[in-house]
């Protein structure tokens, strides 16, 4: 068997909301081999943004092990988490996250700023990542420019430009109409299936779930495989 | 993340928002600004006092005939006449002293032709030019063989010249003073009042001699006009005249002086000090300025990491440091006061030649001060910068990342 990419034991996260602690996640354990495309599900509330952040790196959790890659996270610093986003994590949100008044080529190249690449490499690179996504003739048009479907490729293309061992996808076919959706998902099983990318999909779409591999549900904060 | 591509960073998120940025930079053009046209205008008058100070001599004393008491009746100052050439001679030897000019003082009705003129004539030595540093428009001023011969010559100020000649030149002509007909070979420049009013312009001078004996009658003097080498030499020359003149009129022990002296470092030190002061006032209440100019940026720096909290929780998503996102709002903060620095330079330099061209005053804008206030500035953006650029670097990424 090969080494997971992502490795979680017992993890748990709770968090004080209104002065009420909730519990959102009680001992999930997961495990995702690289190159493979896995699904999360839940009803709203389930835990799943909690999950996502901590998947994410950009929180970290009360209890267990969270390995990426083979790095344990839970012992990082936040220079650290922000080297393991930049370096190993690719993220596509629900309503894009564009930077507002940025144009998109300049979107790209955010994080490869970060990763500390020069500048002409950054633009060339940034250029080839947009070009795969069919967005050559967009480079200079900003978020608010892009129709939807536009909006999320130029965010896959910043998502992946930095060549992350993992992409996270949080509801990315939430903001988008049934059209661009099935282009979307069409887009990230290519990426799946061409370039062995993993994927981890949170949606709460069961026709959008039909795309992965493997189908996880969350249900009060424990992972269950689908029925 | 390199310098330039943080400056990048920082003026590409002001380009999005020009006029504000132009308006927050805006208080500090006008704080920097006037922090250097106000010390231009505090140094310049400054260097007008210093100048009006050292035409009346900064370091020069004044030694005049003391007041005494005879039979219970005290005579006013200036009413004995122990005070002589000779004791002004002997000041003159002492080491401290580049300069003595003794001098008598009258007034009477000058006369040319069919005009006449009420002046004050001064019975003066060659001296008094230098010790006045007081240079002529025309002709020359007597020489030491004048004072010796008591001559019959005068040197005219602008004011009486202006009164009896109007237009046309005095020189060679003669006037006529309490009867005794002078010939006029000089004419000074124009000196305009004294810190207290006398019109110096307004007088005749002539040679000691020829108005002690010719005009008064008198032997003594009314008035020794001492130049020390250095400000320092004229505080130790009080001492030393005051031994000096004492030993020479035979004061004992225990009696009280003839004469009185006056240090005209005194008065220039008060008015140095003054001049210090009114610059460091203006200069503070301009600085004020360029601080309420820095709570400006503050404040709208505050309202951007409000503004921005999704930007900077997408910027930490895609592998921002906390330092990355000090930085670019630092950086936007100090590119703002900055630049609001160097505008405010010119504008600094146009006010300060505008208040020198529309007003009598003089403006010296030194490097110092633009230097300074530059600094200034840079301070005022680094320190208000600060604050909201912690702020923003310390937020939670999934709390900024979910920011509506």
């Amino acid at each position: 068997m090969t080494t997971p990419l992502l490795q979680i034991r017992d993890l748990h996260k709770a968090y004080v909301l209104d002065g009420v602690t909730i519990h959102a996640l009680r001992g999930i354990n997961l495990n995702v081999a690289p190159g493979e495309f896995v699904a999360i599900m839940g009803p709203s509330g389930s835990g799943k943004s909690t999950l996502m952040n901590i998947l994410g790196c950009l929180d970290v959790p009360d209890d267990g092990d969270y390995h990426l890659n083979g790095q344990d996270i839970t012992r990082m610093g936040s220079d650290q988490l922000a080297a393991l986003r930049n370096h190993e994590i690719g993220f596509v949100f629900q309503n894009f996250n564009l930077l507002p008044r940025t144009s998109a080529l300049e979107n790209v190249e955010t994080p490869l700023i970060y990763a500390g690449v020069g500048k002409r490499e950054r633009r060339q690179q940034a250029r080839a990542a947009l070009e795969r996504m069919g967005l050559g003739d967009r480079l200079g048009h900003l978020p608010n420019q892009l129709s939807g479907g536009q909006a999320q490729r130029v965010a896959i293309a910043r998502a992946l430009v930095t060549k992350p061992s993992l992409l996270l996808a949080d509801e990315p076919t939430g903001n988008v109409d049934t059209a661009t959706s099935t282009e979307i998902m069409a887009l990230l099983d290519e990426l799946n299936q061409q370039e062995n990318l993993t994927i981890v999909l949170i949606t709460h779409e069961p026709d959008v779930a039909e795309h992965a591999q493997r189908q996880l549900f969350l249900r009060d904060g424990q992972l269950e495989a689908r029925a | 993340m390199n310098w330039t591509t943080a400056l990048q960073l920082s003026l590409r998120a002001l380009g999005r928002n020009k006029t504000r940025a132009m308006l927050t930079a805006l208080g500090v053009v006008i704080g920097v600004g006037s922090v250097i046209a106000m010390l231009g205008i505090g140094s310049g008058a400054q260097q007008r006092i210093a100048e009006q100070l050292a035409s009346m001599g900064t370091n020069s004393l004044v030694v005049r005939p003391g007041s005494v008491t005879r039979g219970g009746v005290r005579t006013g100052a200036g009413g004995i006449t122990t005070l002589t050439r000779d004791d002004a001679d002997a000041i003159a030897e002492l080491v401290d002293v580049l300069a003595v000019a003794p001098s008598v003082r009258t007034t009477a009705q000058v006369r040319y032709r069919g005009t006449n003129w009420g002046t004050a004539i001064e019975g003066v030595t060659p001296d008094h030019v230098t010790v006045r540093s007081w240079p002529l428009a025309e002709g020359e001023f007597f020489t030491r063989r004048h004072v010796l011969g008591a001559s019959h010559v005068c040197v005219l100020g602008q004011a009486v010249a202006r009164e009896l000649f109007g237009l046309r030149s005095p020189l060679n002509e003669s006037i006529v003073i309490k009867g005794l007909a002078c010939q006029v070979i000089g004419v000074l420049t124009e000196k305009g009042a004294t810190a207290w009013g006398t019109d110096q312009d307004d007088a005749v001078f002539m040679p000691i001699t020829t108005v002690q004996r010719k005009l008064l009658g008198i032997t003594h003097i009314e008035r020794i006009e001492v130049t020390a080498v250095d400000r320092e030499a004229s505080f130790r020359l009080l001492k030393e005249i005051k031994s000096l003149l004492r030993q020479r009129h035979r004061i004992r022990e225990g009696q009280s002086d003839d004469f009185r002296m006056y240090n005209r470092a005194e008065l220039a030190q008060t008015s140095e000090e003054s001049a210090r002061v009114f610059t460091w006032l203006l200069g503070s209440i301009a600085s004020v300025s360029l601080l309420v100019g820095g709570i400006g940026i503050m404040n709208i720096m505050l309202v951007s990491v409000t503004e921005r909290t999704r930007e900077i929780g997408i910027r930490m998503a895609l592998g921002a440091r906390q330092r990355d996102i000090l930085w670019q709002f630092l950086l936007e903060a100090l590119v703002l006061s900055t630049a609001g620095g160097v505008l405010g330079i010119f504008l600094g330099l146009g006010g300060a030649l505008a208040v020198a061209r529309f007003s009598a005053l003089p403006v010296t804008v030194t490097p110092v001060s633009v230097l300074v206030a530059f600094l200034f500035a840079g301070l005022v953006g680094v320190f208000f910068g600060l604050h909201p650029a912690r702020k923003a670097s310390r937020l939670r990424p999934i709390e900024a990342l979910r920011y509506e």
